[in-house]
């Protein structure tokens, strides 16, 4: 099972959250093209390894919590809120 | 070596010693006229068609592990073709019928029982959606029975009729619904494909696909370079890793479907029932063990495993709508990996790359598509254009806005 460390409450059991989905992708400007919107509401680069990603603790502060996940091993690397940057640990496994 | 009462008989006074293995062992050619990426059940489906129905049979499988060892193993065996979207009722529907002929067409016994399949509804809206998705299936030819309370007390004694959160009143009924053989599927298929000259080949890892000129040309294995006119990626659950070999990015992610199986019990249930607003569905199989599972764990993976709240939510879903199962020991579980998709529908298209073709985004839908996917992909790789069946499922819907949302619940695969 996963633990989450949710930066304002601690760490928590992953029933406590509602997972959210890719956390890499960005909104693009009001005036960006449709290409653009689209790459950002339907493509992801699904990766194998390590990934950036959503956990909206819902049973808890309801914050959104940023965290760094591994795919294939579900090792959780690190958390943090919103604006955080989360570096990725080492390149994504083939 | 045709199968039959006949040769059961013949073998079983010779002690059994003449049964061959039921494909060969070939080392891949240098060259083939199509290449389908993946052994499971699609691929070998794939190659099937193209044999039989295109009459290509210089055709390779590539499979990294071994054949029936993927998502053809590893599902709960359910086939059923009650959906709502056009496009989606004709391609299941089309599955069915390709079931219904199966075992006569590929000589193997894949244990087709059409036992029924009950979808339980518990509310007066929910009845209103469930008739409507019957009387959309019964307008595509496909059969759907309203069953009320009555009828279901006597199909299905079982389910606790008076729950309190979700009282059950009625259930829709496809009766040509019900389960396969699994492991069979992929076995006859794969006999069948090789006794027409197709070459199966295991244990060979895809490592890149090349392209030339917008064109591809050939793929790097673990056993070397082949070439190909033509190739088809099957891959689903790792449809993402491959495609990127080919540069291709797509609107699919991976997600983990746990099922379980109870230790065999004398016969209880003899069709297929889901409890959708639970989570949570059942059948049981010839051996006698409850065949259960719910829904995705919900987070990206490729770990074939699940976790344990999902677990404990199928479990108290399965305890809430049939108590009597309380005391039956939990044999085995697992997970398969999905390949989720954006609207829940799938992929069998053609690419931005010339003769590369894409067969993937099966959600959990993939086992009962199995048939159509392999008839209507074969089609696609041999005429170099779809058939009427998948013309619809392209990438490029989600562009123009013609998502084929069955579910309605909008980009987010994890709660497809």
């Amino acid at each position: 099972m996963h633990q989450i460390n949710c930066p304002w409450c601690g760490k928590r059991d992953e029933a406590e959250f509602q997972y959210q989905g890719d956390a890499s992708v960005k909104r693009p400007e009001p005036d960006a093209s449709q290409d653009e919107f689209f790459n950002y509401v339907y493509m992801r680069d699904n990766p194998r390894g390590w990934h950036t990603e959503w956990w909206h603790h819902i049973g808890g502060c309801r914050q959104w919590v940023k965290v760094v996940r591994n795919t294939i091993t579900h090792e959780i690397h690190s958390t943090g809120g919103p604006q955080d940057e989360l570096k990725l640990p080492k390149a994504n496994v083939k | 070596m045709k199968y039959s009462a006949l040769s059961i008989l013949r073998e079983g006074l010779r002690g059994h010693k003449g049964w061959k293995p039921m494909w060969r062992d070939p080392k891949p050619k240098s060259h083939y006229d199509v290449i389908i990426i993946g052994g499971g059940g699609h691929g070998l489906a794939t190659a099937y068609y193209l044999a039989k129905e295109h009459n290509i049979t210089n055709v390779a499988v590539l499979e990294k592990g071994w054949i029936g060892g993927g998502n053809v193993g590893r599902n709960t065996t359910i086939i059923r073709s009650n959906y709502l979207h056009p496009a989606n009722t004709h391609f299941y529907e089309k599955s069915m019928k390709l079931w219904e002929g199966l075992e006569r067409d590929f000589n193997f016994n894949a244990m087709v029982s059409q036992r029924g399949v009950i979808n339980l509804f518990h509310s007066d809206p929910q009845r209103d959606a469930f008739a409507r998705r019957g009387n959309a299936m019964r307008i595509a030819g496909v059969d759907a029975e309203l069953l009320s309370p009555e009828q279901l007390r006597q199909q299905v004694p079982i389910l606790d009729f008076d729950n309190a959160r979700f009282p059950i009143k009625g259930g829709l009924l496809q009766k040509r619904g019900g389960t396969v053989r699994h492991d069979a599927v992929a076995w006859g298929y794969a006999r069948g494909a090789d006794s027409r000259g197709v070459d199966i080949i295991q244990n060979c890892e895809v490592k890149d696909i090349i392209v030339e000129g917008g064109k591809v040309v050939g793929v790097e294995t673990s056993k070397g370079q082949i070439k190909a006119n033509k190739i088809g990626m099957a891959v689903a659950g790792h449809t993402s890793q491959v495609a990127q070999m080919a540069g291709i990015k797509l609107p699919i992610e991976s997600h983990v479907l746990q099922a379980f199986v109870s230790e065999g019990i004398k016969p209880f249930l003899d069709t297929v029932v889901t409890f959708g607003a639970g989570h949570f569905y059942i059948s049981q199989s010839d051996k006698g063990g409850l065949v259960f599972g719910g829904d995705l764990d919900g987070y990206n993976t490729y770990a074939q495993r699940g976790n344990l709240p999902m677990m404990e939510h199928v479990m108290a879903g399965g305890m809430a709508i049939m108590p009597a199962i309380g005391r039956v020991r939990l044999l085995r579980h697992w997970g398969g990996i999905m390949d989720m998709s954006f609207d829940g529908s799938p992929f069998i298209c053609k690419t931005g790359i010339d003769h590369l073709y894409l067969n993937g985004g099966w959600c959990y839908g993939g086992f009962k598509a199995t048939p159509a996917s392999g008839w209507c992909f074969a089609h696609t790789i041999a005429k170099d254009q779809p058939h009427k069946l998948n013309e619809k499922f392209t990438i490029e819907r989600f562009r123009d806005g013609k998502m084929i949302d069955e579910k309605g619940v909008g980009p987010n695969p994890w709660i497809q």
